[in-house]
């Protein structure tokens, strides 16, 4: 039993007492909504992450249809008030492609950032709270990770783990985004480390694990938690080209990147085929983003 | 001087040699079956043959043994041969090596002209709204998929107007489209960065002082600041040639050219190991080099900066940046 555990028990030593924490909650919430109202752009952003999630979860909100039923009296036809998006040379109908790909893409993208934040974090406090040898092997780990292109380090992987399954190909680009996240958590967990309480709960004599888990942890994710966003976009970018490269979802299967893919052949003629899903691709990086940029605009003006 | 070169250049063997070994354990290591694929995936391959293949290709001896072998015919200039052709994979990249370097050094002009460009205007300018759009402009160049960027300039620019060829062989018409698009993320990303940096640079003194000796906002932009603020930019520069690498292979795929890109989805799609590493390698040995030159020219342009302290991938500009190459190199 440490002094600190012996000075508060444990259940109410958490850093922000409830109510005060509510309270500022709703400060915030309120402000941000007030932000929102002066800020259309974010507003938009945060509007259609929402709407593509929506249609990741349930398809069938926007796009009622089979997406690969196959109607070939309309085959090619340009975007009309029936089909928004057009039709491909089966008669498909693109926007309902469309939605349903997004089943396929956001997935792979959670998966790679799930994948990428975690591992990353995990090495960057590691690397950050022990120091010494295991920090240097982390880093030089990194280093390695960092000087191989992201794009050619998840194509090596997705060579080995086979084609044809967006959960390898998110997994992959999940395992390229590794080292960025470590380098920030690291970095983070290097401040938070220097802080008084953590000084103050080593002093008491917390055992390590404790203190990682309850004082270095909790404190450093913040920087981490606003990239999520951002990694996020980054992970549909590097699903998307993966896909379109041919190794992600194969045709018939809807799938974004895919569906830009098939679409090449009719760019000429049937501009639609590849645009607009591809428009959508940039359109969701675009709000990720934007939404990620203000997450951390609001951090900034926090501290 | 001399102590700081040995140092960095034994630090880039290092990460090469690790580059290397992680590439060997991934493609290697994993459970995968490189001699079925060089054998053929069709039925009429039997046990017999396919260990043969196995022998043929050292796959049959214990996993340290390969590595240190094949280690040491890297050494050597030897990575292997393609288990598609059976062509060195060295030759083989070596000879898909200048359109994809004509394609990446036309976009890397592009990019570092319209990036400055960028970030030049943008602090020139007195309007506010021509500056908030200029702006506006990198987070969305950073977020079109570089395909999306080279399908739309194909759809306008070679079948609505007609003005370059759909297919990029031949000539610098061919190469104008490729080079466009590779150009367009390294060149938000330039544009990004260095107008931060300006902004910057634009409250230290020594912008006082020009201005009070009567220079114009146009002068003191470009001699003073940009100067000044093109140096955080060069740590840029390693990340930026390895996104000009893979961008190149999307490039390549969307305008049928012939390069490293087409040679690298090519092995990816038939597991052609030996290529993949070499691949792998040479962004390695790019990415190594770059860094290196700019920790050189650092010290060149920079005498203030004692031996060895720089901040890359710090602070937000950095910190961004990195994941902006993230996903793609």
């Amino acid at each position: 039993m440490s002094v600190t555990d012996l000075a508060l028990p444990a259940g109410e030593r958490s850093p922000e007492p409830g109510p005060a924490a509510w309270r500022g909650f709703r400060k915030a919430l309120l402000r941000s909504l007030a932000g929102l109202l002066r800020n259309p752009g974010l507003a938009l952003s945060l509007l259609w992450v929402a709407l593509v999630i929506v249609a990741a979860v349930a398809p069938g909100l926007f796009a009622p249809g089979d997406p690969l039923a196959v109607d070939t009296a309309v085959r090619l036809q340009a975007p009309s008030f029936s089909h928004p998006f057009g039709t491909d040379r089966l008669g498909r109908d693109l926007f309902d492609e469309t939605v349903h790909g997004t089943g396929r893409t956001l997935p792979a993208a959670a998966l790679a950032t799930a994948v990428g934040l975690g591992a990353g974090s995990v090495l960057g406090l590691l690397a950050g709270f022990l120091r010494g040898l295991p920090d240097l092997v982390i880093m030089r780990l990194v280093d390695v990770l960092l000087s191989i292109p992201g794009l050619l380090l998840a194509l090596m992987l997705v060579s080995v783990l086979g084609k044809g399954s967006t959960a390898d190909v998110g997994l992959a680009i999940g395992v390229a985004a590794i080292a960025s996240t470590a380098r920030v958590m690291r970095a983070e967990v290097l401040r938070v480390s220097e802080s008084g309480f953590v000084e103050a709960a080593r002093t008491g004599g917390a055992r390590w694990t404790r203190v990682v888990l309850r004082h270095v942890l909790p404190n450093s994710m913040g920087p981490v938690w606003v990239l999520t966003l951002l990694l996020f976009g980054e992970a549909i970018l590097g699903v998307t080209t993966l896909s379109f490269l041919g190794f992600g979802a194969q045709p018939p299967t809807p799938e974004w990147g895919s569906l830009v893919s098939s679409g090449r052949d009719f760019l000429g003629s049937a501009w639609w085929l590849s645009i607009l899903p591809g428009a959508v691709v940039a359109l969701t990086v675009l709000a990720a983003n934007r939404v990620s940029r203000a997450f951390d605009a609001e951090r900034g003006g926090a501290r | 001087m001399a102590r700081f070169l040995v140092g960095r250049v034994l630090q880039g063997v290092f990460v090469l040699w690790a580059a290397y070994t992680l590439s060997f354990a991934v493609l290697y290591a994993l459970p995968s079956d490189p001699a079925a694929i060089a054998a053929g995936t069709t039925n009429s391959v039997t046990p017999e043959q396919l260990a043969e293949v196995r022998h043929a290709m050292g796959l049959d001896r214990p996993l340290a043994e390969q590595y240190l072998d094949k280690l040491g015919g890297a050494l050597h200039g030897d990575l292997g041969r393609s288990v598609q052709s059976g062509e060195r994979v060295t030759s083989l990249i070596g000879g898909a090596l200048p359109p994809t370097l004509a394609v990446a050094g036309a976009g890397l002009v592009l990019a570092v002209l319209l990036g400055t460009g960028l970030a030049v205007l943008s602090t020139v300018t007195g309007a506010r709204w021509l500056r908030q759009a200029l702006l506006s402009l990198p987070p969305l160049g950073v977020a079109i998929p570089s395909f999306v960027v080279g399908l739309l300039l194909l759809q306008w620019f070679s079948f609505t107007w007609n003005l370059f060829p759909a297919i990029g062989e031949g000539g610098w018409r061919g190469l104008v489209l490729p080079a466009a698009t590779i150009a367009v993320q390294p060149a938000a990303l330039i544009g990004q960065v260095l107008a931060k940096s300006m902004s910057d640079e634009l409250g230290k003194d020594y912008v006082d002082v020009a201005r009070a000796k009567g220079a114009g906002p146009f002068r003191v932009t470009v001699r003073h600041v940009l100067r000044n603020a093109a140096l955080p930019t060069l740590t840029l520069a390693g990340l930026l040639v390895g996104g000009l690498l893979t961008g190149a292979i999307v490039v390549e795929v969307v305008f049928s050219r012939n390069g490293l890109g087409q040679i690298t989805q090519g092995a990816v799609s038939a597991e052609d190991l030996p290529v993949v590493q070499g691949v792998v390698l040479l962004g390695a040995l790019v990415f190594v080099t770059v860094n290196l030159a700019v920790d050189l020219l650092y010290q060149v342009l920079d005498p203030r900066l004692a031996v060895g302290r720089r901040s890359a991938g710090r602070g937000p500009a950095g910190r961004f940046a990195l994941f902006t190459f993230a996903g793609r190199g």
